[in-house]
């Protein structure tokens, strides 16, 4: 019977807009509230350091950034040392090009104002609900943006409130609510398994990005597992064999060339 | 009264860096857009979130040492059963908390 419907249902675009924003925003809730205590953290230390609401206001909207945020309010100080800040909050906003390069497939076929528009308002967290989202039954861009528009009022809303009140939770290590963004992200990685294949490339990611933290500063990390797992991935079927092909031409021709 | 609200040069870094970050994030998308949709480079883009959102998981967990470990088994083991992230979050941090006002 009901397929009956389905046939003479005249689907509104506008409406199921507003849908899929707001199934966005409501599964991006548990990360909006994590993102609303750190935001509340990051307000507190901002108005420490002496950077005031108007400022941290302008990162939140203009930039919404949450790591690279914390880096630049700690050099938030007189003389403004651009360069140095305008380098770090790249190497740190790195990972959001792997990231926007896996959205792909949630904004195929749609034109690109709607990609130069949309694309503003991710952050890791709605970008990791959209992806989940997506592999489990298939989404669209706003479903992200809902999400990232959830997570924008939690993050001016902590910031802002945090930068003019002061210490309201200037330890979140007190309650575990620093175990909050671990917790949902772990049971995010978990729903995103595929199976086997993943197995190399997850294995290899864990262990590089560890590697990298202890070794690298800032979230090098995140791009080296991120670029390391997904190459594996790459070349784990038939560019593995290719590759195993190649190397010992190339290692064969260094040789000739170091006797030579 | 705008000198009060802004350090010497902070509209402009500020301005800087966001065109860093909106430009890393629409750019990356543009790049995906403009490779093959199939063999190794797919596989790559395929696997990117898993390995992104690993690398994110694994020193952070790593770094919360056994009330982590604690806590990681908890909100999975949670998750598993309800598959509300909501429930899976308040379990982490409440174990996490029992944990470390126990230990």
């Amino acid at each position: 019977m009901p397929y009956r419907f389905h046939f003479v249902t005249i689907e509104n675009r506008g409406n199921s807009v507003i849908q899929s924003m707001h199934r966005g925003a409501v599964a991006t809730i548990p990360l909006a509230v994590s993102a609303l205590t750190y935001g509340g953290v990051l307000g507190v230390l901002s108005g420490q350091q002496g950077t005031t609401w108007l400022e941290i206001l302008c990162m939140d909207v203009l930039m919404f950034a949450g790591s690279a945020q914390f880096v630049m309010v700690e050099m938030w100080k007189a003389p403004l040392p651009v360069l140095e800040i305008a380098l770090a909050v790249f190497v740190i906003n790195l990972r959001y090009a792997l990231i926007g390069a896996s959205l792909q497939p949630v904004f195929r076929g749609h034109p690109i104002w709607r990609k130069a528009l949309l694309m503003h308002l991710v952050a890791d967290e709605n970008w990791a609900v959209t992806i989940a989202e997506h592999r489990r039954s298939g989404t669209d861009p706003f479903f992200l943006f809902g999400g990232g528009l959830l997570l924008l009022w939690a993050w001016t809303g902590g910031t802002v409130a945090g930068n003019l009140l002061g210490a309201v939770i200037a330890e979140p290590e007190k309650y575990a609510l620093d175990f909050a963004f671990v917790a949902v992200f772990a049971a995010l990685t978990l729903s995103l398994w595929r199976g086997k294949r993943d197995l190399l490339p997850w294995l290899s990611a864990a262990l590089l990005s560890l590697g990298a933290e202890q070794w690298l500063p800032g979230k090098w990390y995140i791009v080296i597992g991120g670029l390391g797992g997904a190459l594996v991935a790459a070349l784990h079927q038939g560019g593995g064999r290719a590759l195993t092909r190649l190397l010992p031409g190339v290692a064969r021709r260094l040789f000739r060339k170091a006797r030579a | 009264m705008k000198t009060d609200l802004f350090i010497s040069g902070g509209l402009a870094a500020i301005l800087i860096t966001a065109a860093i970050t909106y430009a890393l994030r629409f750019g990356g998308l543009m790049l995906a857009d403009r490779l093959p949709q199939a063999g190794p480079v797919r596989r790559f883009l395929d696997a990117l979130p898993g390995a992104i959102l690993l690398s994110l998981v694994v020193p952070a967990a790593a770094h919360a040492g056994w009330a982590g470990a604690v806590g990681l088994v908890s909100c999975l083991a949670v998750y598993v059963k309800s598959k509300n992230l909501l429930l899976t979050m308040a379990a982490g941090v409440l174990a996490v908390w029992m944990f470390r006002h126990m230990g």
